[in-house]
């Protein structure tokens, strides 16, 4: 690390936090009934009826989902070695919704997190079938790994467009699938609580992702159980991924651009990004949420829509970036 | 030549049978109003094939590489945003108020312009690597379409139901004068294509081998360019998009065309195309009961297969 680069490391933190504590704050105030400052620590009992039910429940998820995708990408990075792989360019997401609509259909009478756990299957299944492509890639170029992570999540999402076109359930799959949290309540989005525990768990094995991700023999001559590893990492990832597509929606290119940007500031420690990384995620979640909210005032835009154009930006920028560096075609 | 020749003719064949199966296949109802709606249907589906057949084709040849194709870089996308910013910009009185022809000039106009500014930038920012070219070409429609999407939740739900309708016209309810509009400027477009068959057999062999020729080539692939931006605008108008179909077409040909001459490849593609749209229309109807829709199917099975050769592209 050259000097000075600490100090501006944690003028960046600082930077961050503010900004998050700012957009938490709108998160909580801004609506058809505002609640200003003043009154956000010591609410009436109709503003904390306000809160309770819906503005906190909707912050908390936010930030959950926010905070799990970025950390899921990372993971996903660390593990393939390629910071163009994330829960939205390898067909966990893709497969996630196919295994809702999977569920809805064949077994209508399911729980929510029945649902999810089905969800959560086929997801598994989906992202180790990428992975099982990757395997048979010469190239480990992270421009080639993207296009066919995106287009074999293309492919499984032709296979819901299919399904969900001849059961007339395209519009109710677009509502489902849009990321947004506008229906989100207290007493309904509970089961997100769920990724916070998995996140525990990937905090605990970041150091051995990055070392399963220098290779088989690699981590086994460090002593890693290289498949247990790897399989751990698989559920961390889809679990995560499919809980908050369940709850929420898809939120396109949040666990790619996440980590990347993340790491340009600190670095590719794991174990020292991972909090950075979901916090980035979380507050990227939130200014997104927060804009939608303000820009059509009252109506609101789904944050699937504002993080997609934002994401998408953020994405190019960082391809064009990544084709120039000399060498990038490893 | 022999070979070649025959699968010509075998295309032109299947052409005809193709399209006279669609015309009397299962009528059960009168003659005359099967046959008048059928052939509405079809003269849209030989249209819309023909002109995405061969505008791929050339596409290909300009960008040097089977994996592009228009709909892959994000042409689609950028259809469905450039009608959300009309409705948005103009209102929908002001849409529905102009006559087809007009609003058909508009939308293809502004389509052919900004494709145009599109692939110009894309193809020279980036003509050193393939694989770059292609990603940015998804997400810039991954983009496009997220911006659609934000300038449709500005509209009011009556403004939004007109773009929809707008958007989603489809083979089932073509508008008949609509349809001479697009047929006039889809065939003035490939008859313009002809005098510039041979140059593209040039433009083939890459830019430094065709300069070294005597060709000029900026001048040939622009003008290029620009009527395959007319082609695709002019069937994207007319139908909706349809991503993967001009990806599936022109590989078709090439695998089932053995040669590398752009006069008998590009006619060839249209005729393939034909055959797709007419062929996978006549499967959406009788197998699969209209359960799905021609562009479900593209998508599925152009997926698929543009996933294979990436995949195949990949492990050289």
């Amino acid at each position: 690390m050259p000097p000075g680069a600490a100090g501006r490391t944690t003028t960046w933190l600082i930077a961050g936090c503010v900004v998050l504590a700012v957009a938490a704050y709108l998160s909580l105030a801004i609506g058809v009934i505002p609640i200003p400052v003043h009154e956000m620590f010591s609410p009436d009992e109709r503003q904390w009826l306000l809160l309770r039910t819906t503005r906190l429940p909707r912050m908390i998820a936010i930030l959950l989902s926010g905070a799990a995708l970025a950390v899921a990408g990372l993971i996903m990075q660390r593990i393939t070695q390629n910071s163009f792989v994330s829960p939205s360019t390898s067909g966990t997401v893709e497969a996630a919704v196919l295994g809702v609509l999977i569920a809805t259909l064949a077994l209508p009478g399911l729980s929510l997190l029945a649902k999810m756990g089905f969800a959560i299957v086929v997801s598994i299944a989906g992202t180790a079938g990428f992975l099982t492509i990757l395997q048979h890639i010469r190239y480990s170029d992270p421009i080639v790994v993207a296009l066919v992570g995106i287009m074999y999540g293309g492919v499984l999402s032709a296979i819901t467009v299919f399904i969900a076109y001849q059961r007339d359930l395209l519009q109710l799959l677009e509502i489902w699938t849009t990321g947004s949290f506008s229906a989100v309540l207290a007493g309904q989005y509970e089961p997100l609580y769920l990724v916070l525990a998995v996140g525990i768990i990937g905090y605990l094995f970041a150091d051995r992702f990055t070392v399963v991700g220098m290779g088989k023999e690699f981590a086994t001559g460090l002593g890693v159980s290289y498949d247990v590893i790897l399989r751990v990492g698989l559920i961390v990832v889809s679990v995560m991924a499919a809980v908050v597509v369940v709850v929420v929606g898809v939120i396109p290119f949040l666990g790619l651009i996440v980590p990347n940007v993340v790491s340009m500031f600190f670095g590719d420690h794991v174990r020292r990004t991972l909090p950075i990384t979901a916090l980035a995620g979380a507050g990227f979640v939130l200014v997104c949420d927060v804009v939608g909210r303000i820009i059509r005032f009252p109506y609101e835009i789904p944050v699937a829509t504002i993080a997609g154009v934002i994401g998408a930006v953020v994405f190019i920028w960082l391809i064009l970036r990544a084709s120039r560096r000399p060498g990038a075609t490893r | 030549m022999g070979r070649v020749r025959h699968t010509v003719l075998g295309l032109g064949v299947a052409v005809a049978l193709a399209m006279l199966a669609y015309l009397v296949i299962d009528v059960e109802a009168s003659w005359s109003y099967a046959l008048d709606l059928r052939s509405r249907q079809l003269a849209a589906l030989v249209v819309v094939g023909a002109a995405i057949g061969a505008s791929s084709l050339v596409f290909q040849t300009i960008a040097g590489s089977r994996i592009l194709t228009p709909g892959v870089m994000g042409f689609d996308a950028l259809y469905v945003f450039i009608q959300t910013v009309i409705v948005f910009t103009l209102g929908p009185t002001a849409l529905q108020l102009m006559g087809i022809p007009e609003r058909f000039l508009l939308n293809t106009g502004l389509l052919a312009l900004f494709g145009l500014i599109l692939f110009r930038w894309l193809f020279r920012a980036h003509s050193r690597n393939l694989f770059v070219l292609v990603l940015v070409g998804i997400v810039i429609g991954a983009l496009f379409s997220s911006l659609a999407t934000l300038a449709s939740r500005m509209l009011s739900p009556d403004d939004y139901l007109t773009l929809q309708t707008v958007l989603f016209a489809s083979f089932n309810t073509v508008n008949l004068q609509l349809l001479l509009v697009t047929a006039a400027v889809t065939s003035v477009g490939l008859v313009a294509l002809v005098p510039m068959l041979r140059s593209l057999d040039v433009v083939d062999l890459g830019r430094d081998a065709a300069l070294g020729l005597g060709l000029d080539y900026h001048r040939a692939v622009t003008r290029a360019l620009l009527l395959v931006t007319l082609l695709v605008a002019t069937a994207t108008a007319l139908v909706g998009p349809m991503l993967f179909l001009g990806l599936l077409v022109a590989n078709l040909t090439r695998q089932v065309v053995p040669t590398h001459r752009h006069t008998i490849l590009v006619p060839a593609a249209a005729a393939v195309g034909v055959i797709c749209t007419v062929g996978g229309q006549l499967i959406v109807t009788h197998v699969f009961a209209l359960n799905t829709t021609l562009s479900v199917i593209v998508n599925l099975v152009g997926g698929l297969y543009f996933l294979l050769l990436l995949l195949k592209a990949v492990r050289l």
